[in-house]
């Protein structure tokens, strides 16, 4: 129940700023359609409501999840850009299996994002139960455990564990 | 001044844009090929709709449309390459001849 009123909540501010400025029309429709929205979406949108409003969550995922995302975005542009003006094309591509901690969807999505737009990694595939991401790098190092965490999982793995894990943040 | 530094984002963003695009041209395999559409076409773009954000002056209807695609596409980008790269592989479609390492195959060989 805690879920359905938080996603009408999101839908409903959601559609008032995509209406942005409001009037009484918009109001009734978005409460309409956030409503319907909600019935059907609604449960699986937070299974944990109680780590959504944790403080220290959200003040690690927008100071210090959020700058370094930004930044290795940007390297990855200019990396990717190097690889494809380069008229050898210095790519050595291949896909490596990565062994992550993580247990819970929303973390797994994010690791599974983040790698995806970060330098020369595409994620292919996950096996949740093994804890293993399978993923496309269009430079291999290496495809033995360690140098796969070294080179793509430690970067974000540490950080999204205090963000979205049980028990290590109280 | 505020136009200027739009242009200027408006600009790279449609720099990055076309390197994506020579990617998707020049890469030799469907995995790289996604490797560069997915990187360099959302920060293309994510940059063009910042800086239509900031020609239009801030906070003002088009910018806030601007500002929630931002949020959607970094959402939605990397989870389109993930489904069309297991797609692929799923459906059989080799890696390229020179790549190293294929542990996705490896590993899910007895399910074909």
């Amino acid at each position: 129940m805690k879920s359905r009123i938080l996603m009408f909540v999101f839908a409903y501010v959601v559609w008032c700023i995509l209406c942005w400025v409001p009037d009484t029309q918009h109001l009734i429709a978005g409460a309409v359609v956030a409503l319907i929205v909600a019935a059907i979406m609604g449960s699986m949108f937070v299974t944990r409501p109680h780590m959504l409003f944790n403080p220290i969550r959200i003040f690690y995922f927008l100071f210090w999840y959020i700058p370094i995302f930004i930044w290795e975005l940007i390297r990855a542009n200019f990396d990717v850009a190097y690889r494809v003006i380069h008229p050898s094309m210095p790519i050595k591509p291949g896909i490596v299996r990565l062994k992550t901690e993580l247990k819970s969807d929303t973390g797994l999505t994010f690791l599974a994002n983040s790698i995806t737009l970060t330098p020369g990694t595409l994620t292919v595939d996950i096996n949740k139960d093994d804890g293993i991401l399978y993923i496309h790098w269009i430079n291999v190092v290496g495809s033995d455990p360690e140098t796969t965490y070294r080179e793509i999982g430690s970067r974000f793995e540490p950080m999204l564990k205090k963000i979205f894990e049980e028990d290590v943040v109280k | 001044m505020i136009d200027i530094i739009g242009m200027v984002f408006i600009g790279t963003g449609l720099a990055f844009d076309v390197l994506g695009c020579l990617g998707l041209v020049r890469l030799p395999d469907v995995y790289n090929r996604l490797q560069a559409a997915t990187k360099c076409v959302t920060l293309g773009t994510c940059s063009i709709l910042f800086g239509t954000f900031l020609m239009t002056g801030g906070f003002t209807p088009t910018g806030f449309k601007a500002l929630i695609a931002i949020v959607f596409l970094v959402l939605a980008s990397p989870v389109a390459a993930h489904a069309i790269s297991r797609g692929a592989h799923r459906a059989g479609i080799k890696l390229w001849d020179k790549s190293v390492v294929d542990s996705y195959a490896e590993d899910n060989e007895g399910e074909k």
